[in-house]
C-alpha cells in the first residue's frame, strides 16, 4: 500500500513545517506593511506629550496644518464617539490626552499626510503648552504613594503569620523584577480603508482582532458590525500586541474616515518603544518560616507592580503574579497580596506570562534563600517543597494539583543532565579559579494554562468544504509566528483524514469568526483546535448520515480512512464523496464553538479552579562569571519540558528554545533605563539589548517529556507551550547566584535582582566577598 | 531635487530619478514592490533589511539608493525567482527544512546573511556562523535552528555551486 493510504501527511504528532515556511524564505509572505498600497493612501503619525505628568493648557496645531502634503489633524476634541481604548473598558485609556498628559510619549494628535516622512515631520511641529504636576516616575516612588489603578488583590491560605511566627526559622527579604521591552521585530502598525457608507475594514497587526474592531467603533461611534479586522500574521507580537495595537489601528480609522480615503500607520521603532506598554517591574517582598528540613511551613508575600498610568490589563496579570508565587512548591500557609501602582509611564501591559514570571522569581528566591540560610544545595530544598501526589498538593487559591509531573521532570533531568556531578566538579573548578567562576542550577515550572478571566476561554472556528474536496479553515486565533494556524490545520486534516496539504487556513477576520479572545494565556491552539475540531466533526457527520443513506450502510460501516472513506465494502476517495454529498444537497459548512470546561473562580473568597491544567518543566543552567568584571556566559542548558502529546514537536521545540531565550534577555542582559523626569532612555536596540545569536548557550540541549499526554480532554491531549518555557530561565539567574555565592563559601546568599546584568553580578561579588570576610 | 540612479537589481536594469534622502529600502519596498526586505528597527541594529549589494551583505535602512548607483543588487526576491515554493535557493531551503523560522520577519534578512556567510567561509563552523550573525536578531527562535539551516545551506551551496542572480548578473 502506498503511505498515502497508510497515514495522512501533516496529520496530529508531526513535524510538519510552519504552513508559511515557503513564503517566509521567499520574502512572498505579506505582513500588513506589505499589503499592495491602495491608490490614494495617507500616511500618519503621531505627535506625543513631551512631559509625563501635566496639564495641557494650550494645544497649538496651527503649523502642523499649515505643513506641506498635511491633509488631515485631528485630536481629542474631533472625537466623534468615546475618547477611550482601555482593553477592560475602565475607560482611563484615551487615545488622545485632552486635558492632562499622564506619561512621556502619550499621543498628543495625529496628522495624516501625503508622505509618511511630510506626516513625520509635521507631527513635530505642534506647540504645547503644558502646567507640570508633580510626577511618580518609578516604582519606588510609586509605593510610597500607594495610588493604584486597580484594587489591591489578595490570596489566603492557612493563618500565615501565625505559621510563620511559630517556624523554627524565618527570614525575609525584597527580590525586584525588571520590566522587558517586546521588541517584536515587526513594529506596531494598521493600514484602515473606508468602504461604503459607515463601513471600515482595518488590517491591523493585533493578537486581538475583536478588541481592535471594538476599539475603532467606539472612538468613531460606530456599530461593530461597521468594522471589520484582519490579521494575516505578525512579524512578532509576545503580549505586546494584546491591547496596544487598538491605539494604531484608531488613529488610523480617524484619518481614513476624516479624509476619506485610506491611512496607514507605522510607527518609528523608537517612538514604538516609547508610546508602547511593557512587561511590569515588581518589588517583591516576602517574609517565610520553614523548618529544619527546608520545608516552608508558612509565608507572606506582598507584591508592588508598576502598571503605568492606566490599568489596561494590569489586574490580571497581577492576579497571575499571585497564582505563580508558589510555583510547584507546596505552602501549607500562605498570605499573598498585590498592588497595582500607578506611574506616569506608558501602560504597561501583557507580556509572555503574563505576571507569571515575577511571582515564581520570588518563588525561587525563598527557595534560595532557605537553602543558603540552612547550608542546604538548593535543589535539595526545591525538592522537599515540591506539590506532593494525593497529598500536599492543594494550592493557596484552592486548586488541587491533580496532574503533577514535576517529580518525575526533575528526576529525569537531574540525571540526564549530570546535575550531581557537575556540581561536585564546579566545585572543583572554583576552588582552583581566582577569577572565574561557575555556577550551576535547576529550576522547575508549573504554569497554569486558561485565561482567570473565564468569559475570555471561548473560541469559534468556521470550517468549508468545497466541492473539489479542498477545505477552508478560518478561526479567531492569530498567527504572530507560533505555527497556530499550522497546528489548527493539522487538526482538521487529521479529522477529515486528508493529506494536510488541502487544508488551507485564511487570515483571522471579525466577519468571519466573531466575538473572539486574544491569541493569548497560551491557549490558542487549545481553544482553536478544539472550534475547528467541532466544526469539523459536524460535516463529517453529515458526511457519514449522508453515505450511509445514499449506499444504503449502517452508519458504523463507514470509517475516515487516510485520503479515502470505507463506506460499506468500498473505498471512496474523499473529494468523490464531497462531490456526491453536494448533489444531493448537504451542507459542507460548519461553525464550531468551544467553551473550556472545569473552570471557576470566585475573586471575592480567592478560591476556586482557574486553570484547566497545569504544564510543566525544567532546567538546568550552567554559567561561568569574570569576577573581575561581573561578565558571563552561559555554557550548558538542558531542558525537560512538558507539552503533553505534542500537536507539532517541531514547531513545540522552537516555542520552548525561543521561549527560554527571550526569558534570559529578561533575567540577564535587558535593563530599560528610564531617566528622572519620565523618559525611557534605552529606546532603541543601540541602548536595550535583547539577546542575539552569541548569547546563545554554548551547549543547549532540549527535550520533550515521553508519553505525557495530558489527562484533561484537550485537543489530541496535547499541551500549551506558548509562556511556560520562558520561566525555565529563571534556572540562569540562579545558576548566576550560585557562581556569584562560590565567592563567599555559599554562605551568604547573593539575592540577585533582574535583570542580573554584568554590572549587578560584579556589585553582587564584591557584597558577597565583603560579607565573608566580615565573619 | 531628484537625481537619477541606474542600477541592477535582481538581474533587471532599473534606471529612476530619486530623492537625494530616498532610503535604499523604501525605493526597493515602495517603488519596485520588493517587500520581502523588512524593516525592523530603522536604524542599523537589526539585519532585517539586509540586502546584497555587489555580491555582499548589507543593511539597507541605513543606505541611500543614490549611493547605490551603479551596483548590483540582490534581494530575497532575487534569489527564488519562482516564489512560493517554486525553485529555493538552497540557502532558503535549508531554512525551510531546517525550521529556522516562526514568524519569519528576520528570514530574508537571515538568509541573505547566511548567504554572505558561507561565501566568505565556506564551510563556516558552528561558532563562525554565531558570531558572524551578531547583527541580524530574531526575536522569537533561540537562533539554534537559523545557525543549523546557515550550516546546511552553506554545505548545500559548496555542493551545488550555487550562485545568486546578482553574481551571475542575471544570466
Ligand atoms: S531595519 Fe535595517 S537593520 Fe533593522
Ligand atoms: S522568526 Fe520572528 S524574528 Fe525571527
Amino acid at each position: 500500500m502506498p503511505d498515502d493510504m497508510n497515514q495522512i501527511k501533516g496529520g496530529v504528532h508531526q513535524a510538519v513545517a510552519h504552513d508559511s515556511a515557503a513564503r517566509h524564505v521567499s520574502g512572498s509572505a505579506i505582513y500588513v506593511d506589505d499589503i499592495p498600497e491602495p491608490r490614494d493612501l495617507l500616511h500618519a503619525y503621531m505627535g506625543m506629550s513631551d512631559r509625563a505628568h501635566a496639564r495641557i493648557k494650550k494645544l497649538d496645531l496651527s503649523e502642523v496644518e499649515a505643513a506641506p502634503g498635511v491633509v488631515s489633524v485631528l485630536s481629542a476634541r474631533d472625537i466623534v464617539g468615546e475618547n477611550d481604548i482601555s482593553p477592560a473598558h475602565t475607560k482611563d485609556e484615551p487615545v488622545f490626552a485632552a486635558e492632562v498628559t499622564e506619561f512621556v510619549g502619550q499621543p498628543l494628535f495625529v496628522v495624516g499626510a501625503e508622505t509618511r516622512d511630510q506626516a513625520r515631520r509635521a507631527a513635530r511641529l505642534a506647540k504645547v503648552d503644558y502646567a507640570e504636576l508633580p510626577a511618580i516616575t518609578d516604582l519606588d516612588a510609586a509605593l510610597a504613594k500607594k495610588a493604584t489603578v486597580a484594587p489591591p488583590q489578595e490570596l489566603k491560605r492557612g493563618n500565615a503569620a501565625a505559621a510563620i511566627e511559630a517556624a523554627p526559622h524565618r527570614l525575609s527579604g525584597r527580590i525586584r523584577t525588571g520590566g522587558q521591552e517586546h521588541f517584536y521585530l515587526e513594529g506596531q502598525i494598521a493600514m484602515a480603508l473606508p468602504g461604503e457608507g459607515d463601513e471600515m475594514r482595518v488590517f491591523s497587526s493585533t493578537q486581538h482582532p475583536s478588541e481592535v474592531q471594538q476599539s475603532v467603533a467606539r472612538v468613531l461611534g460606530l456599530a461593530d458590525n461597521m468594522v471589520t479586522v484582519e490579521t494575516r500574521r505578525m512579524g512578532g507580537a509576545f503580549g505586546g500586541k494584546e491591547s496596544q495595537p487598538s491605539l494604531f489601528a484608531t488613529v488610523a480609522a480617524m484619518v481614513a474616515r476624516d479624509a476619506g480615503r485610506p491611512a496607514k500607520i507605522r510607527p518609528d521603532r523608537d517612538d514604538d518603544m516609547i508610546m508602547t506598554g511593557k512587561r511590569h517591574d515588581f518589588i517583591i517582598d516576602y517574609e517565610v518560616g520553614f523548618d529544619n528540613a527546608g520545608r516552608i511551613l508558612g509565608v507572606d508575600y506582598k507584591l508592588a507592580s508598576n502598571c503605568g498610568y492606566s490599568a489596561d490589563l494590569s489586574a490580571a496579570i497581577n492576579g497571575r503574579a499571585l497564582f505563580h508565587l508558589d510555583n510547584c512548591y507546596y505552602l501549607p500557609a500562605a498570605r499573598m497580596k498585590a498592588l497595582p501602582l500607578k506611574t506616569n509611564r506608558p501602560s504597561n501591559t501583557a507580556f509572555r506570562g503574563f505576571g507569571g514570571p515575577q511571582g515564581m522569581a520570588a518563588g525561587e528566591r525563598v527557595i534560595d534563600e532557605i537553602a543558603f540560610a540552612l547550608g542546604l544545595d538548593p535543589l535539595e530544598v526545591r525538592k522537599r517543597n515540591l506539590y506532593g501526589v494525593g497529598e500536599r498538593n492543594e494550592t493557596p487559591y484552592g486548586q488541587i494539583v491533580e496532574d503533577n509531573v514535576i517529580p518525575e521532570i526533575i528526576g529525569e533531568l537531574e540525571k540526564s543532565a549530570d546535575y550531581a556531578a557537575r556540581r561536585r566538579e564546579i566545585a572543583g573548578f572554583n576552588e582552583k579559579s581566582p577569577y572565574l567562576k561557575k555556577g550551576i542550577a535547576l529550576t522547575p515550572v508549573k504554569f497554569g494554562i486558561a485565561f482567570t478571566a473565564r468569559h475570555l476561554n471561548q473560541a469559534g472556528a468556521l470550517v468549508h468544504v468545497y466541492t473539489d474536496g479542498s477545505i477552508h479553515l478560518n478561526h479567531g486565533g492569530t498567527e504572530m509566528g507560533q505555527g497556530l494556524m499550522t497546528k489548527v490545520a493539522q487538526v482538521v486534516a487529521e479529522e477529515f483524514q486528508v493529506d494536510l496539504e488541502h487544508v488551507v487556513v485564511s487570515a483571522a477576520r471579525t466577519d468571519k469568526v466573531p466575538n473572539t479572545s486574544p491569541t493569548a494565556a497560551s491557549s490558542g491552539s487549545d481553544l482553536n483546535g478544539k472550534a475547528a475540531q467541532l466544526a469539523a466533526r459536524q460535516i463529517k457527520d453529515r458526511l457519514t448520515a449522508f453515505a450511509a443513506e445514499h449506499y444504503e450502510v449502517s452508519a458504523d460501516s463507514i470509517e475516515f480512512l487516510p485520503n479515502r472513506v470505507r463506506v460499506g465494502n468500498q473505498e471512496i476517495p474523499f473529494p468523490d464523496l464531497v462531490q456526491q454529498a453536494y448533489m444531493a444537497r448537504i451542507s459542507l459548512s460548519a461553525a464550531g464553538f468551544y467553551k473550556t470546561p472545569k473552570i471557576h473562580f470566585d475573586f471575592e473568597t480567592g478560591q476556586g479552579r482557574p486553570f484547566f491544567y497545569y504544564a510543566y518543566g525544567a532546567a538546568v543552567s550552567e554559567v561561568t562569571i569574570d569576577t573581575l568584571t561581573g561578565e558571563y556566559r552561559v555554557d550548558r542548558v538542558d531542558i525537560l519540558h512538558d507539552v503533553g502529546r505534542s500537536l507539532n514537536p517541531a514547531l513545540d521545540l522552537g516555542q520552548i528554545e525561543g521561549g527560554f531565550i527571550q526569558g534570559m534577555g529578561w533575567v540577564t542582559s535587558e535593563e530599560l533605563v528610564w531617566s528622572d523626569d519620565g523618559r525611557l532612555l534605552t529606546h532603541a536596540p543601540s541602548t536595550y539589548k535583547i539577546p542575539t545569536c552569541g548569547d546563545r548557550p554554548r551547549d543547549f540541549r532540549i527535550n520533550l517529556l515521553e508519553g505525557a499526554a495530558n489527562r484533561e480532554d484537550t485537543i489530541y491531549a496535547s499541551k500549551a507551550v506558548g509562556e511556560p518555557p520562558l520561566m525555565l530561565a529563571l534556572s540562569v539567574l540562579h545558576a548566576l547566584s550560585d557562581a556569584v555565592a562560590s565567592v563567599g563559601r555559599h554562605k551568604t546568599c547573593p539575592r540577585l535582582d533582574l535583570p542580573a546584568t554584568p554590572e549587578v553580578i560584579l556589585a553582587a561579588v564584591a557584597r558577597v566577598r565583603g560579607e565573608a570576610q566580615d565573619d | 531635487m531628484a537625481i537619477n540612479v541606474s542600477l541592477s537589481v535582481n538581474g533587471q536594469a532599473v534606471s529612476r530619478d530619486v530623492q537625494p534622502n530616498r532610503l535604499l529600502v523604501d525605493f526597493l519596498r515602495e517603488e519596485l514592490g520588493l517587500t520581502g526586505t523588512h524593516v525592523g528597527c530603522d536604524t542599523s541594529q537589526c539585519g532585517a533589511c539586509t540586502i546584497h549589494l555587489d555580491g555582499l551583505p548589507v543593511k539597507s535602512c541605513t543606505m541611500l539608493v543614490v549611493q547605490a548607483d551603479g551596483a548590483r543588487i540582490t534581494t530575497i526576491e532575487g534569489l527564488a525567482p519562482d516564489g512560493d515554493g517554486g525553485d529555493l535557493h538552497p540557502m532558503q531551503e535549508a531554512f525551510r527544512q531546517n525550521h529556522g523560522l516562526q514568524c519569519g520577519f528576520c528570514t530574508p534578512g537571515m538568509v541573505m546573511a547566511g548567504i554572505g556567510i558561507a561565501q566568505r567561509h565556506g564551510l563556516p563552523s558552528n561558532d563562525v556562523i554565531r558570531a558572524e550573525l551578531d547583527g541580524n536578531f530574531c526575536r522569537c527562535t533561540g537562533y539554534h535552528n537559523i545557525v543549523k539551516s546557515i550550516a546546511a545551506g552553506a554545505k548545500a551551496m559548496a555542493m551545488t555551486g550555487a550562485k545568486t542572480v546578482a553574481e551571475t548578473g542575471g544570466e
